[in-house]
């Protein structure tokens, strides 16, 4: 059962949620990454080192949605699995490509069950469901967050494909937010804030926190709102989907549609004035108190106690 | 210039959903429903698009059980021109739903096509990007901003990186992301002119599509429960286990 996962990148980088679907998707069949890229080079180089790739190929492209779309239905027709992460361009681009071949995809996939069976979440995480698609080809998002990435050490050979399409959509600019913390969908430690910080200078504080432990910074629908945080460090139901080993909740009460970005988290650590707030109950261990009091003595507190990564 | 908007009917989304222990779905017998809530935001952009002069028409069309009409009259009280209800009990998949919004866009041939980017019931995101497919036209999902620039669009989209903007041509399928508005309540004077707006409702048997479901879902769970964790009283305290924790982590 053949295999081709769409490689997410960013700035000429394999993005880190890639080697995860790789893993998860080489339990399905043997592995064919694609590169869509304008230069694919350096991107196909480490998509190459993954353990579980058979093969790299490398399109000349741009991940806007129709022409993506179009390229893969031809390159569908080879295979039993098209698999992408479920992030921004898995979203665009799968529902689109399953309309298309005529199927029905399965998204958001949290675990795989088997050949043909998944488990996925609806209701924001409240409740889970299982599928079964017996369909002749299957189309899936995987949310990389709940996978662990492949290991590197491999060197697949890459094969550049013909076939640019013209896309009907121009990209006309990006803005991205300028950070140098972890990708928050694959980070193993996230700190997250939320509307109690206040400010957008006061964010700061939970940004030195990350920093200090190697973390990636989340923020709640309201701090983002409020402009205090960019939009894409949104976790929740409409935000990012995070399952870190720790995840670090500042000033956040924790509204249903926070809670469901965060469940995969293995450890919840809350901080927080109300012992009543919904994320204070959920979390394994809660401190309640001033949170501009708590955060420079906890910074403080892990200084000494020698805590870097 | 028309506008053409599909809204879905789903169970509130302030409503703490339950999964009936049979496994067989979650509960909606005597549970508060209304309007996605992307759906709103997508209404909402509708009518400031006709505000702004972009719409001479606002058309919202709805798929489900005849009580949708009430998410249907809601949109038209915020400003749509007339609706239309696909009526069936059936539950149906995205595909389905899609193929029979697309024998709409070419019964009503709108310039713009506007849907939220997902229902808080199913969480799919999937409707309108295979319209876009179906009908063949250019798309723009998770939009914060819509401008009309010439035949065109420009829309921002909230992506993994941060923002992207877009330039299509029309007719163009857009999906609205929460920031793209706020979304009005429709004053009482709205509420009751909206019941005199028309609003077709057509048998779903009557566009000739395919409706038989492709997936099973074998069973609807509810998600594992955490174990309930304990409050700490000092920094020290919670710095400790924060260290503990970081310590064990496995590198990867």
């Amino acid at each position: 059962m053949s295999v081709l996962v769409l490689a997410d990148h960013d700035l000429g980088v394999l993005s880190p949620a890639t080697a995860r679907i790789v893993s998860a998707a080489s339990t399905l069949g043997p592995v064919d990454l694609l590169v869509v890229a304008d230069d694919a080079a350096a991107i196909a180089q480490s998509a190459a080192s993954l353990s579980g790739v058979d093969k790299v190929l490398t399109l000349k492209g741009y991940l806007v949605a129709d022409s993506l779309a179009t390229q893969l239905s031809t390159l569908a027709v080879r295979y039993h699995y098209v698999v992408a992460s479920a992030g921004s361009v898995g979203k665009d681009v799968v529902p689109r490509l399953a309309a298309t071949l005529d199927l029905m995809p399965v998204t958001d996939v949290v675990k795989i069950l088997g050949p043909t069976s998944f488990e996925r979440p609806i209701y924001a995480g409240n409740a889970v469901q299982t599928v079964t698609d017996t369909q002749d080809k299957h189309l899936l998002t995987l949310r990389a967050s709940a996978f662990r990435p492949a290991a590197g050490g491999n060197a697949a050979p890459i094969e550049a494909l013909d076939g640019s399409v013209q896309a009907v959509a121009r990209l006309l600019s990006s803005d991205r937010t300028e950070s140098d913390t972890a990708d928050l969908a694959t980070a193993q430690i996230v700190v997250g804030g939320g509307i109690a910080l206040g400010s957008a200078e006061n964010f700061q504080l939970v940004e030195n926190l990350a920093k200090k432990l190697g973390a990636a910074v989340g923020a709640t629908r309201a701090a983002v709102d409020a402009g205090y945080a960019p939009n894409d460090w949104q976790v929740g139901q409409t935000g990012k989907i995070i399952a870190p080993d720790l995840y670090i909740a500042i000033g956040i009460s924790g509204a249903l549609q926070h809670l469901a970005g965060i469940q995969g988290a293995k450890k919840i650590v809350a901080i927080n004035t109300d012992p009543e707030a919904p994320l204070v109950k959920l979390a394994d261990i809660a401190l309640i108190g001033d949170l501009f009091e708590i955060i420079p003595q906890l910074t403080a507190e892990l200084d000494r106690l020698g805590v870097k990564r | 210039m028309k506008i053409l908007v599909a809204i879905k009917r789903v169970v509130d989304h302030n409503v703490r959903i339950r999964v009936r222990p049979d496994g067989t779905g979650v509960e909606t017998a005597g549970v508060r429903m209304s309007m996605n809530p992307f759906c709103k935001h997508a209404v909402e952009a509708a009518v400031q698009l006709s505000e702004a002069g972009h719409g001479d028409e606002i058309v919202i069309v709805s798929i489900g059980p005849k009580v949708a009409n009430d998410v249907i009259l809601t949109a038209l009280a915020m400003g749509a021109h007339r609706g239309i209800l696909i009526e069936t009990d059936a539950e149906l998949e995205t595909l389905a739903i899609a193929k029979l919004l697309a024998k709409v866009v070419e019964e009503e041939q709108p310039d713009i096509v506007l849907l939220g980017k997902q229902a808080v019931d199913d969480d799919s995101n999937h409707v309108g990007q295979m319209l876009a497919a179906l009908a063949d036209r250019p798309q723009a999902t998770f939009a914060s901003e819509i401008k009309v620039v010439g035949a065109g669009l420009e829309v921002s989209r909230e992506v993994d990186s941060g923002r992207q903007t877009l330039s299509l041509p029309m007719p163009a399928i857009v999906t609205a992301d929460l920031r793209l508005n706020t979304p009005r309540n429709a004053a009482l004077p709205m509420v009751m002119k909206a019941r005199s707006k028309p609003l077709a409702v057509r048998p779903v048997a009557e566009f000739g599509v395919d409706l038989a479901p492709r997936l099973t879902v074998e069973k609807i769970s509810p998600p594992a429960e955490r174990v309930a964790g304990k409050t700490v009283a000092s920094v020290t305290e919670l710095a400790a286990f924060i260290a503990d924790d970081v310590a064990q982590m496995e590198a990867l």
